[in-house]
């Protein structure tokens, strides 16, 4: 590695322990819910992470259809691998949070519900890079990545009418945030940010080297000849 | 160009077969709608000797409908209230099993390949395929419709003229991007596996809408209106990404 990438996991690391520092200590606790609340300095600035790595996943997808670079592949598997990840801290966080909070582990929520579903959307397009074979999978995992997103507006309307329809506990919403809050959510954010984008940038570094092996490995085998 | 042609200029009766003859190569040979509908009689004839498709689709939502009885108390007042999505839901699987049939023919014999040398367009191809399984499919709901009526006792207390409406557009939703889904599951290792692993999670606002709209038809609670247009604008958008990406899929090598 070289001396900038040092810098970088420091700068990551500074930011995360700032972030920690700000949501446990600076913040104030709130006053219905208490400490259970901090929890919301790691849950929200992951699943914003996670949706602006999922966009970045089906910009890459467009870009490859038109190109057909393999930097816009490895990106697209890049954002989408780490966002899968901060999806599931997501849905982890949410649930441990609402335990203590509203009594219930989960509830068919809007929000809940959405999220979930967009998950699970990408879970099912690493699944098909994982099945595919060959040099096949980038096109076709490109396709039901644009696919994926364009499904986003229909999952939110739809289950966002659906649940709207029906009585359902109130969350947390409505009242305002306190400056100290917003500061420690921002601050949380941009030291998640800072963190998947280190995790891309490690992740992007392995897909390129695992492709150039392949590639090598290709190469190798069509100047041995016959194969044995 | 100007070197190798000859200097007197040539008889005009021979520039025009010249032009004619580049125009029918430049043509496409099959035209558009043929392709369509011969792949489209092709297999409703395999269809209609073989009968593969519809008989295990209407046997698997006859089993989804026995084994969901299990479930839940299906004489109860809330059988309404469930019907829709049971109904919905023994659809999707049963559709998986024809979706998965589309293009296993087509593998066989190298046909697909030959499509993709072919001058035949190919979203000729896809659209033919997609209605074919859209027949079978409403096939499917034509036969199983009366007996969930019967098995659940099913009263309509909504304005039933739109339940055909819902079905068709539900439907073609799923068939959409079903017909779609599987040629990507086709390049796929356990292909058949995989269809539904891709299939589900893009298809749940097009089955939301399906369920509420016939749940609140079945019930009279309240307007349809809104899962309706929600339906219509998913298989437009949904048809339009399909037929601008299979072509893509199609030659993806």
């Amino acid at each position: 590695m070289k001396p900038p990438v040092y810098i970088a996991i420091a700068v990551v690391v500074a930011l995360l322990a700032f972030g920690l520092y700000q949501g446990l200590v600076v913040a104030p606790t709130e006053q219905t819910m208490g400490d259970v609340q901090r929890i919301f300095y790691y849950h929200v600035p992951s699943a914003w992470t996670c949706f602006l790595l999922f966009f970045i996943n089906f910009v890459a997808s467009i870009v490859y259809l038109f190109r057909r670079t393999s930097k816009a592949d490895a990106i697209a598997v890049t954002t989408a691998e780490v966002g899968v990840a901060f999806w599931a801290v997501v849905i982890i966080t949410g649930p441990l949070w609402a335990r203590p909070v509203w009594g219930i582990w989960w509830t068919w929520d809007a929000r809940l519900t959405s999220t979930l579903i967009l998950g699970l959307i990408y879970v099912s397009y690493l699944i098909l890079r994982r099945f595919a074979s060959g040099g096949q999978t980038p096109v076709l995992a490109a396709a039901l990545a644009v696919f994926g997103f364009a499904d986003v507006p229909f999952v939110y309307l739809s289950i966002w009418y659906f649940r709207t329809q029906h009585p359902q506990p109130v969350i947390g919403g409505g009242g305002s945030l306190h400056p100290a809050m917003w500061h420690a959510l921002l601050y949380n954010w941009l030291a998640f940010s800072a963190f998947a984008a280190l995790l891309c940038y490690f992740r992007y570094q392995l897909e390129r080297k695992q492709r150039d092996v392949e590639e090598t490995l290709a190469l190798e085998s069509l100047m041995q000849g016959s194969p044995r | 160009m100007s070197a190798s042609t000859p200097a007197t200029p040539a008889h005009p009766a021979k520039i025009t077969t010249k032009l004619i003859n580049e125009k029918v190569i430049i043509q496409p040979v099959i035209k558009t709608p043929k392709v369509l509908l011969a792949t489209l009689m092709k297999d409703l004839r395999l269809e209609w000797r073989s009968k593969d498709a519809i008989n295990s689709m209407v046997f698997f939502a006859l089993l989804v409908v026995v084994v969901f009885s299990f479930s839940f108390d299906p004489t109860g007042d809330d059988a309404r209230r469930i019907a829709a999505g049971l109904i919905w839901v023994a659809f999707l699987f049963a559709a998986v099993v024809a979706l998965n049939q589309t293009w296993s023919r087509e593998i066989r014999n190298q046909v697909l390949d030959a499509y993709r040398v072919s001058t035949a367009p190919a979203n000729d191809l896809f659209l033919a395929k997609a209605l074919g399984n859209f027949l079978f499919v409403t096939m499917l709901e034509v036969v199983m419709t009366p007996l969930f009526v019967v098995f659940y006792n099913l009263r309509v207390l909504g304005p039933a003229y739109l339940l055909p409406v819902i079905a068709l557009l539900g439907t073609w939703a799923l068939v959409v991007n079903g017909t779609f889904f599987a040629a990507i599951s086709l390049r796929t290792r356990s292909r058949e596996v995989m269809l539904p692993l891709i299939l589900f999670p893009i298809s749940i606002p097009a089955l939301l809408g399906m369920v509420e709209a016939t749940k609140i038809i079945l019930t009279g609670e309240s307007s349809a209106k809104f899962w309706i247009v929600l339906l219509a604008v998913y298989d437009l958008v949904f048809t339009t990404a399909c037929l601008a990406l299979f072509e893509t899929v199609l030659d993806a090598e």
